[in-house]
Parts: structure tokens; sequence; C-alpha cells
């Protein structure tokens, strides 16, 4: 359905009582108006805006990447870039036990230090927990750092990751994709990596990117 | 212009030249702070205004925070060399008022709700001062608030009005008053509504006007306040259109 | 705030004599110079030096001259790092990095004698022109001594000095122009590892310890800021001076363009 376009905080982008405001909409009289600028998208009785911009909100289980800001006695704080650091707590960031009395947790994990993990908790009032523990959480010391519009992170990974499946088939590069708008890049052409997900999120507004990206990086490849 | 003039409005003409109910040309230049969340400059006439949104981000000190709520800060700051003869640099009492007033016209907006404990700082910098400078930045910082994302249930879209007099003393109501109009004028209004929803959220005025005259000039702004918020809307939707 | 794997990225990378963005050792990133952006300013300049992006004004006052130089104009230079151009930045009155760039820059412009001081003196005594440059900043990723002296000279050298008609200042139709006599730019070194750069980043200077910024006006050295840390060797500090006279004769084609 081609029913997608830009739409700008307080435009209404349907009437009538069937439908249901959903993510970055509100509902005013019978009208179901944008709160945030994006493209709207109605799919059955749900309105939505998916937003072009703005910052990232933590959601239970999302891989982000996270820098460590505060080591402290038996938790670590962390920069998510979100609105809201998490904290680390002792036990999430080792399979090993960890005992502050006797390990230095600076060691562990230091100020600076980048820290691909998840997030554990969420509670009402914005306490946000991470952990290190599980399948592909780790430290990060080498590779390429990029940030990105924490937005367009979707279309970077794409369906069933499929977009950021093709950059890594393409370049050989090591790509994780934080949630948070955090991209670590190691191996093969981190050049040619950067520059496709920079062209991604560029144009994260419009359809078609799957394949349009596919031609640029079989170009480039051909250019090889 | 450090002498009175003995007339703003002559002829049906105003001293630049323009009607009683044109607005000076304006510009809007989207993005122009890369570092911040989102940004914009507008111009209206020789005024012109950078705004720029950072947030909502973490809020330190943290016994600052709302609990339930983002805190909207604004901070209006009127650059040294934007006029006449030079200001100090730094905030002085009237822009501290312009200040609070500006973050006022925009709590009943944004959703503050979305984001409790954080805050969403707004920074409004006249880079150049010809009079509406406060509603010149409620324009830009509506455009870099869209901008960053950030959830509102409308634009917040303004134009001032005010009483100037022609050669026999006689006050006529005009929109978008200048430096002299602003100076020697009789009166000025600085005004700014939510289109979508439909309220006023910015007014303050000062001189002395009728009642009639106020409605006038309130009418006569609020069918420029349509064309800048369709300018708003336009200058939104070209990010993305220009990128094609 | 940097994080570990940015800082080894830019450290390993310089071991190669490259840089994240691409750049050489001793290369700047683009410059843009813009004049007589602000018509309320007698002289007026926006600089952009790759991101970073600074504006300044230039206004000219009437005022009365200190006592021990009864007839020389009066030269203020100011610096605000508007908490807009850079999350890091806080509101409030200029702390230390601010006074400190703003009293390079000021050195800069009083030691190369860039304004003909003399020249501003109305009446001995009593009446002089007081001549304000006030820096400041749009957008920061690094390096604002050299953005900031680049643009206090493109608004010196185009600022005009108002008349006086019956002890009142008049600031429309202005000819002449205020009394500039050369013009002088900076180079900013950082020492990131072993290796001395030019033109920094703010994550380079982020990653670094040492820094000097050097003043040049007609192949002589005007005016010199170390900052940071730690030392410098003498080899380095040869190498940074010979290297700051080479990018200064590439500077001034900039502001020449004007």
């Amino acid at each position: 359905m081609e029913n997608r376009k830009i739409v700008t905080p307080g435009e209404s982008i349907i009437e009538g009582m069937d439908y249901l405001p959903g993510d970055g909409t509100h509902r005013s009289g019978s009208e179901i108006r944008a709160s945030v600028l994006g493209l709207s998208d109605i799919r059955d009785r749900l309105v939505k805006v998916i937003p072009l911009s703005g910052v990232y909100m933590p959601k239970r289980d999302d891989p982000v990447i996270g820098v460590i800001k505060e080591v402290r006695y038996n938790n670590w704080s962390v920069n998510i870039n979100s609105p809201y650091e998490a904290t680390m707590m002792l036990g999430d960031a080792s399979e090993r036990f960890l005992d502050p009395r006797k390990d230095k947790l600076g060691k562990v994990f230091a100020i600076g230090d980048v820290v691909i993990c998840k997030i554990k908790n969420v509670e009402e009032n914005m306490s946000v927990l991470v952990t290190a523990r599980g399948p592909g959480l780790r430290k990060i010391t080498e590779g390429k750092l990029l940030d990105v519009e924490p937005s367009r992170i979707p279309r970077i990974i794409g369906k069933n990751a499929s977009m950021v499946k093709m950059i890594k088939e393409k370049t050989g590069s090591r790509i994780f994709v934080g949630q948070n708008g955090k991209i670590s890049i190691s191996g093969g052409n981190v050049e040619l990596a950067e520059k496709v997900i920079r062209k991604i999120e560029a144009n994260a507004h419009l359809s078609g990117l799957t394949d349009s990206i596919k031609e640029y990086l079989e170009g480039e490849e051909d250019g090889n | 212009m450090e002498t009175k003039p003995k007339y703003l409005y002559k002829n049906s003409k105003r001293l630049d030249g323009r009607n009683l109910d044109d607005y000076r040309k304006m510009k809007i230049k989207m993005d122009v702070v890369p570092n911040a969340q989102g940004s914009a400059e507008v111009i209206f006439g020789k005024t012109k205004v950078t705004a720029a949104v950072h947030g909502p981000r973490v809020m330190h000190p943290r016994r600052l925070a709302l609990p339930d709520k983002a805190l909207l800060r604004a901070k209006y700051d009127m650059f040294s060399f934007s006029v006449e003869d030079r200001k100090r640099p730094g905030p002085g009492r009237r822009e501290i008022e312009i200040s609070k007033v500006t973050a006022e016209a925009f709590r009943s907006v944004v959703f503050l709700e979305k984001f409790p404990r954080t805050v969403i700082d707004l920074f409004v910098s006249v880079t150049q001062a010809d009079a509406s400078t406060r509603i010149t930045g409620i324009n830009a910082a509506s455009l870099a608030l869209a901008a960053a994302g950030i959830p509102m249930r409308s634009l917040v879209v303004g134009v001032t009005f005010g009483k100037i007099y022609d050669e026999k003393g006689v006050g006529h109501v005009a929109i978008d008053v200048d430096k002299p109009e602003d100076q020697w004028g009789m009166a000025d209004v600085a005004y700014a509504r939510a289109p979508a929803t439909g309220d006023v959220v910015l007014l303050q005025m000062d001189g002395d006007m009728t009642k009639e005259e106020f409605d006038k000039g309130k009418k006569m702004a609020d069918k420029a306040i349509d064309v800048v918020y369709k300018a708003q809307i336009k200058a939104l939707k070209d990010k993305f259109e220009v990128s094609k | 705030m940097m994080n570990n794997v940015t800082l080894k990225n830019i450290l390993e990378l310089l071991k190669d004599g490259k840089r994240l963005d691409g750049r050489k050792i001793d290369e700047f990133r683009d410059i843009e110079i813009e004049t007589n952006v602000i018509s309320k300013a007698e002289g007026s300049a926006r600089v952009k030096l790759g991101k970073t992006e600074v504006l300044v004004g230039v206004k000219v006052n009437l005022g009365k001259p200190y006592p021990d130089s009864p007839d020389k104009g009066v030269l203020m230079t100011g610096l605000e790092l508007s908490p807009m151009s850079c999350s890091e930045f806080e509101s409030g009155p200029p702390r230390e990095k601010a006074i400190e760039i703003s009293r390079v820059i000021d050195r800069t412009i009083r030691e190369g004698k860039i304004i003909e001081v003399s020249k501003l003196c109305i009446e001995a005594g009593e009446k002089v022109w007081m001549v304000f440059v006030d820096v400041y900043t749009m957008n920061f990723d690094g390096n604002l001594i050299d953005a900031a002296t680049l643009g206090a000279m493109a608004a010196l050298m185009t600022a005009k000095l108002p008349r006086l008609e019956n002890d009142e200042v008049i600031r429309t139709d202005l000819k002449e122009s205020l009394p500039v006599n050369g013009l002088a730019v900076a180079s900013t070194f950082l020492k990131v590892g072993d290796k001395i750069i030019v033109d920094p980043t703010k994550d380079e200077e982020d990653a670094s310890v040492s820094r000097l910024a050097v003043g040049i006006k007609d192949g002589n050295i005007v005016a010199l800021q170390m900052g940071g840390d730690l030392g410098i060797s003498d080899k380095e500090l040869d190498d940074i001076l010979e290297r700051a006279i080479k990018h200064s004769k590439k500077l001034l084609k900039y502001l020449k363009k004007k």
C-alpha cells in the first residue's frame, strides 16, 4: 500500500474513529495527527509515523553499543547514547564470578571502553539495566565506531537483517549494529561499509532502498 | 535612528515601503548546527536568529530533573554585535525573561511526558537584531524541535503586530514590526500560536491599544501566521525532498 | 567523551601518518570564509573550518582611553563557547578555555599590530574608538584558535569606522575602513602519540596531551600558546615553528581572496 508520505507535527493523517493512533501519532477529536516529523504509515487500522530523527529510547532486549562512563564499587555506569544512562551490575559483566573486594572492576571494563551489550530491563522510572552476558556480547577493542541517527537503524538492518547481511557479504567486514545508533565495523573493506551505511542513513525515507544499495555495492565490486 | 521620526506611516506605506499587513522577506535554513539534535535559522528582513535543540538528554544535576516529564529549558542569547550598540555578552534581565516565555510557549505543545527525568535544551541565538527577535526565535525553535524528532501536538508559529503613527499622529495597526516601529511605535505585541491545537502560546505587549485595534492586529497577524506556518511545513518536508 | 575504540583508531592510524578523516598529518580541513554577514556589526565574518564554525563581529564604540596610553584606541577581544555549538559546552560565564582562547587571539591582533591604535584616537586623554572583536562558536569540532583568528582578521579587514557628528556616533553609510595594518594567522599543532598534527578535530583534541598554537605575521612569530599536560622536545618545537610559518602563507591566501 502506497500510503507513506512525509508529515510534520500536528498534521492530520486520517480522519475516523475506526483508526488507532500508533507510535508517533496522537488523536485529536476524530483525527489522527502526526506527533513527529516522519513518514506516515497506515496498516489496516493502525496509524503510525516512522520518525526520521530523534534520540534512542531504550527498550528491553535491544542490542546496543555502550561506552563505560564511570566505574563504581559494584557496578558501571554506561552511556548508551540515550537520554538515560544505563547501569551494568557486577553479575552482568562477565560469565566469571566477580568479587568487588578482590577484582578490580576497572580491569574488566575501564572508562571509555566500548561494550556490545543488551538492554536487560527498563523500569517505569526509566532506570535502565544492561548486560554484557550473552551470545555476541563483549568488549570491542578495534575497528571503526560510527554514529548514525538512531531512527535510521531499522533501515540499516533491513527486513530480517537482510540489508546488514548484504553489506557484510559484499564488504567482508564484521558489522555490529546497535539499536542506539552506534555501529562497529572491523575487518574487510571498512571504508566501503561505512560509505554504504551513510548512504542508507541519508536515504532512509525512500522506498526500494535494498535494490538501490545492492546495485551500488555491485557497482563498487566491479570497480575494484 | 536616534531621533523620533515625524511619522512611521504615510501615503499608505511604512518607512520601509511595506503595507500594514506585509511581513518582511522571510527565509528559512534547516540544519545549520550539525552538532545539535535539530536546528534552523530563520530570517525576517534584517532579523536573523539561529535555534538549536540538544536533547532530550541526561539532566545534570539530577536533582533538577522532573520525575514524570522532561524539563524544557530555553536560552535566548543576543550576540554582542547583533545590535547597533554593542551588547555585553551573557544574559541580562531582558534575555532571562525572554528565555522564560520562550520555554513556556513550547511546554504545552511538546509531549514532555514521553521523556521523564530528562532535559530538552533549546538555544535561541540572535545573530542580527532588527526587532521581532523573540518571535523570529520562536519560529526557528519550532523548526529546530521538529527537526530534532521531538514529539509535538503542533508546530508553533509567531508574527508580531503593533501600532504605528502617521504624520497626523493617528495610529495604524501593522504586522511584523521592524526596529524603528518597535522603538518609536505606539504599541507592539509579540504573538505566537500553535496552529494545530488552535491555542495562543505566547503573548506579550507593551504600549497602548484599544480592544478593537488589538483584535484587528491579531486578525492580520493570524493571516500572516497561516503563511509562515506553511513555510515551516515546507522547510521541514524539503529536508527530505532535497536529498532524493 | 572519547571512547577507547576511536582513541585506539586515531593512534594506530597516526603511526602510518594517517588521520581518522583521511587527512595527512600536516593538512588543514576545508576553509570557507564569508565576510559582511552581519549588517549591524561594523565588520563581520563567518568561518568554517571543516565542521567547526565561528561567527565573528566587530563593533566600534566611543570611549575613554586608558590612562597609560591616552592617545591610543582600545582593543577588546572576547570569545563565547555557545552552548548550542557543542553538547559539552555549558551555559554561563566564560570558563578557563574560552578566556584562554580569546586572550590568544587578542595577543595575535595586538602583538601583530594589526590595528593601528594610534589612528583610533579622537581627542587624547578623552575620546578614542574602542574596537570590540567578539567571537561566537556556532558549531564546534576542534581548533577554535585557528578558526577564530581567521574570523577576527576577516572581520577586521572588512570593518568600517563609525563617524562622529556633534558627539553622536553615526553607523550608517560608512566609508572609512578601520586602520588595519597587515594580517596575522594562527596554526595550532597537537602532539598525539609521537606525531605532531595540524588543525585538530575535537576527537583529536580529546586524544592529545600537548598543544602549541602559533600566531604568525609576515613570517614572524607574534603569539605562542602552549597547552596540555605534557611537554614537547626541542626538535618538535622547531618542527612546529617551521610548519606554522609555511602554513601561514596558505592561510593568508584565504584572507586575501576577500
